[in-house]
């Protein structure tokens, strides 16, 4: 295995993650009844927008405080509280997460103070303020959505009561996805908290009369009871400490913290349902659940020789990265890179082991760029890519076909419907992936086999008949 | 006009034609927490620059700028694909603290080494206005030890709105034209127009580019649709720039005219009666009786082609209502024009960057009633969609879907588009498109469910 290629240029060239905000925006449309203003200037909360809404197709309402020049100079206090008037007046939110952007965050916008001197002048029915630092310089969007988690969490949990729910603390995941976490957990009869939770709010159904805000997210109640739960459950290995929601119960509560890689993957998944299996009321993993791990199996083994040493090129957020590299270890289909566009110190150590058993050298990629990942992905003949649709160059440009995974997906339709966890879940998505890999195959088997077995053959044969 | 959940400071923005006297308010920023449509001034210079295909466009900033950038448009090249990429300088916090100018200079010297371009734009973000780096020193610096042309975008997302930076891209494209000095760069070729204000989406430009061969007539240059430095630089040897998008290129048309004596002309080719209508101006206002006839030719030809197919559209389309939500002024008013040819009526039109008298063309060419807004947002566009009992809405990825949610039919006229609305194919190509969504079985599947804001 490489030692891990540094990312010492200067230019980014085609970046392969957002900015901190996006996270925040993320994370928050997943809470009962919120709305989002971004402290900055008018660019940021459209731009994100626009890519949210390509991706889920729904509508993302994400307000902004519209700073300008002179909000710069003289500091952007009143914006921001005209803002939360407007938000307050047109959308009626029970919360309204307020995240710092790059240009608040430069000019030193204290926005904490701001949030609580405007609470002070209100009533006990105005909406809970939270607020978040997340300039786009500070971190990836996966490190936005994390940490806006865990800044809502330690504003809201209060001392309770002790309680039989666990935390189930996601991170980017698709509605789909989602969905079928809860399916799980519903099998086990675990009695749980989802944070946060956009499989209604960003992922709509379609019905007779529009809300402004949607219906679903984790209830309000919920976040605050979070500090009383018997466990933690984090999808979150690669999350540092001081992004870590769950961290944060545990020191500041004594939840006992569980993080656990995403279920994608065979593997993952039984770790998924050994730890909760721990805090359920049905000790015994139900029929259903083994009747889908054993379809799983059954359709690894269908595949299994179409995958193996397929060499493979994985990018993303690293949870879902290192999810993902797992589930192509299991299947063959070995990595040969592994790119973040976060930065992340813990991505790298929880893989080596992994990797240890690949034949093929894998080059970890940190805070990178698509120019990095294509040029090793290139080098190391890497015949398939899995991430975002920001790695469709890749495609474009390598030949290497993409399987969309993650977040953004922009030039297809359906993100929010892509299923990846569970056993159900990574059925279809390494179906996703065979059958790519089978599609290549069969546009090109006749030709290659007619061109390296008959037409050089007969070319060989002319050459005969004119000696 | 406003209910309890308005917001009582837009109510200047929103008119309803024949209600009332006073005009609407546009071209101010952004009400804060009022959830706009619009991006910032660097999104107005980005979108104005980013066709030149054989340039480098740096941000400089923090990432997260040029993430959500890249590759967005459908601007097409001929050439070089250069412009494809999203270039950063990545700041970080450390950066942030002691400033990005040695980051920016090193990130031009790498650039410069590996991709040999003849022409860099620099475009400031939000931050960079703040920390204050010297942007025109930097890019000096680096002009001068490459012996290339580095343009900078004074583009600070703060400093304005999109129109800011459609100015600042006017800035950049005029410092580049007035360095083209020499031999030849002033030299003026009979019928050699530029074309400003096209972007080339979906292969438009050499659309229209086809219908001016036709008559004669070449372009020298279309700013910035597929244009490349070299291309660029030729600028002053047109004799006339025609004008399309023109709160983009109102400000560079006058300055072109004011420093190199080349007239302006505004042209829509949206619509039969627009393209039909600014092939004719072109030929009157090249003076050249063959232009003309050639003119005539085209249109009765490619008119009534067009007019057959869009007939089809326009028998099931008859009666439906629109909406409109586009970024310029300029385009809603062909918008307008180009419903009424199948059969559509506009009953809410809006635009991000509308211009006075362009609100108050829109207001002569509706019908009375028609609600017209300035920099709407969604609680705005839901209402009057729904109010109005529009069948249709015409906007950007954003404003999908709402549009979907409401039950409504939608248009896609944004720079991401990938198919051409241009000339008298772009027409028939709308109201196709305006036929598959309104026509669509779904509409009836959300009506028996109770959905939908449309009888
Ligand atoms: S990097 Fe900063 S200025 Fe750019 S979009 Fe992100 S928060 Fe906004």
């Amino acid at each position: 295995m490489n030692d891990e290629l540094k990312h010492c240029r200067n230019v980014n060239e085609n970046p392969c993650n957002m900015c901190m905000p996006m996270g925040g925006i993320l994370a928050l449309k997943g809470i009962e009844s919120s709305m989002v203003i971004l402290h900055g200037s008018q660019g940021c909360s459209t731009y994100m927008r626009r890519h949210i809404a390509e991706h889920f197709n729904e509508p993302v309402d994400v307000a902004s405080s519209s700073l300008n020049e002179k909000g710069t100079i003289y500091g952007g206090e009143s914006n921001l509280k005209q803002a939360i008037d407007n938000v307050r007046k047109v959308y009626e939110p029970k919360l309204i997460g307020i995240l710092n952007t790059c240009l608040a965050e430069t000019i030193g916008e204290d926005v904490e103070r701001i949030a609580d001197s405007y609470s002070a002048q209100q009533d006990a029915a105005s909406p809970l303020l939270v607020s978040a630092a997340t300039p786009g310089y500070g971190g990836s969007h996966a490190e936005g959505y994390f940490f806006t988690l865990r800044r809502i969490v330690e504003q809201l949990a209060e001392p309770v009561e002790r309680h039989s729910k666990v935390n189930i603390i996601l991170p980017n995941l698709s509605p789909a996805d989602i969905r079928e976490i809860k399916r799980i957990l519903q099998l086990l009869q675990v009695d749980y908290i989802l944070y946060p939770d956009i499989s209604d709010t960003l992922d709509r159904p379609f019905l007779p009369r529009y809300t402004k805000l949607a219906q679903g997210g984790t209830p309000l109640a919920d976040i605050k009871a979070m500090s009383g739960s018997v466990a933690t459950i984090q999808m979150g290995m690669t999350v540092e400490d001081k992004y870590s929601p769950g961290q944060y119960l545990a020191d500041a509560f004594g939840v006992p913290l569980y993080n656990i890689p995403l279920p994608i993957g065979l593997k993952n998944t039984d770790l998924f349902l050994e730890c909760l299996q721990q805090q359920a009321a049905a000790q015994r993993v139900p029929l259903e659940l083994q009747q889908e791990r054993g379809r799983l199996l059954d359709g690894m083994i269908d595949s299994h020789k179409y995958n193996f040493q397929k060499r493979s090129v994985i990018f993303g957020e690293p949870e879902i990265v290192y999810a993902v590299a797992k589930t192509c270890l299991e299947n063959g289909l070995f990595p040969v890179v592994i790119a973040t566009g976060s930065k992340t110190t813990r991505l790298d150590a929880l893989l080596r082991s992994e990797l240890a058993a690949s034949p093929d050298e894998c080059t970890i990629l940190n805070e990178t760029d698509f120019a990095a990942i294509r040029q090793t992905a290139k080098e190391a003949e890497a015949v398939i890519a899995i991430g975002h649709s920001d790695g469709r160059y890749l495609e474009e440009r390598q030949g290497i076909p993409l399987i969309r995974l993650g977040f953004p997906i922009h030039d297809r339709v359906g993100g929010q419907r892509l299923l990846s966890v569970g056993y159900r879940g990574t059925a279809v998505f390494l179906d996703r992936i065979t059958n790519t890999l089978l599609e290549k195959r069969q546009k090109n088997y006749r030709r290659s086999l007619y061109e390296t077995f008959y037409q050089e053959a007969t070319e060989e044969r002319r050459g005969d008949q004119c000696d | 006009m406003l209910d309890e959940r308005m917001i009582g400071e837009r109510s200047e923005f929103i008119a309803t034609k024949g209600k009332q006297k006073q005009s609407l308010k546009c071209d101010a920023d952004s009400i804060a927490g009022c959830v706009s449509q619009r991006a910032c001034v660097y999104c107005g210079a980005r979108v104005v620059l980013n066709p030149i295909t054989d340039a480098i466009h740096l941000v400089h900033g923090p990432v997260g700028c040029a993430s959500y950038t890249w590759d967005i448009r459908g601007s097409l090249s001929s050439e070089s694909e250069m412009y494809r990429n999203s270039f950063s300088t990545d700041l970080k916090e450390q950066d942030v603290i002691f400033g990005g100018e040695k980051k920016l200079a090193a990130s031009l010297d790498e650039l410069v080494e590996k991709y040999k371009p003849e022409l860099v734009f620099v475009y400031a973000t939000c931050i960079v206005g703040v920390i204050g780096d010297d942007l025109t020193a930097v890019c000096k610096a680096a002009e001068k030890r490459h012996g290339i042309k580095v343009i900078p975008v004074q583009s600070s997302g703060f400093a304005g709105n999109k129109s800011a930076g459609y100015r600042a891209a006017c800035d950049a494209l005029l410092q580049l034209i007035a360095a083209a000095e020499g031999k030849g760069a002033a030299l003026k070729e009979k019928n050699c127009i530029n074309y400003l204000g096209e972007f080339n989406l979906a292969g438009e430009a050499w659309i229209i580019a086809n219908y001016l061969r036709e008559m004669g007539v070449s372009i020298n240059v279309a700013f910035t649709g597929d244009a490349t430095y070299r291309r660029l630089k030729t600028a002053r040897q047109a004799t006339l720039n025609i004008m399309q998008c023109a709160g983009s290129m109102h400000y560079l048309a006058g300055k072109m005219q004011e420093k190199y004596g080349i007239p302006y002309l505004q042209v829509s080719f949206l619509g039969l009666e627009d393209t039909a209508a600014s092939l004719r101006s072109i030929a009157k206002a090249l003076q050249d009786e063959t232009a003309a006839q050639k003119a005539e030719a085209l249109i009765q030809r490619e008119e009534g082609k067009a007019k057959a197919a869009i007939d089809y559209y326009r028998q099931k389309l008859l009666g439906k209502k629109a909406a409109v939500y586009v970024g310029g002024g300029f385009k809603a008013i062909s918008l307008i024009k180009q419903f009424r040819e199948i059969g559509i009526e506009v009953v809410m039109i809006g635009t991000q960057t509308g211009r006075q008298e362009e609100y108050d063309a829109i207001n002569r060419l509706v019908a009375d009633g028609t609600v017209i807004l300035d920099d709407a947002n969604p609680a705005e566009l839901e209402r009057f969609m729904v109010e109005q009992g529009a069948h249709l809405l015409v906007g950007g990825v954003k404003e999908r879907p709402l549009a979907y949610k409401l039950g409504v039919a939608f248009i896609d006229h944004n720079h991401d588009r990938k198919h051409p609305l241009s000339g008298f194919a772009g027409a028939v190509n709308f109201a196709a498109e305006v036929y598959a969504t309104v026509c669509s079985p779904v509409w009836s599947y959300v009506k028996e469910q109770g959905g939908g804001c449309s009888e």
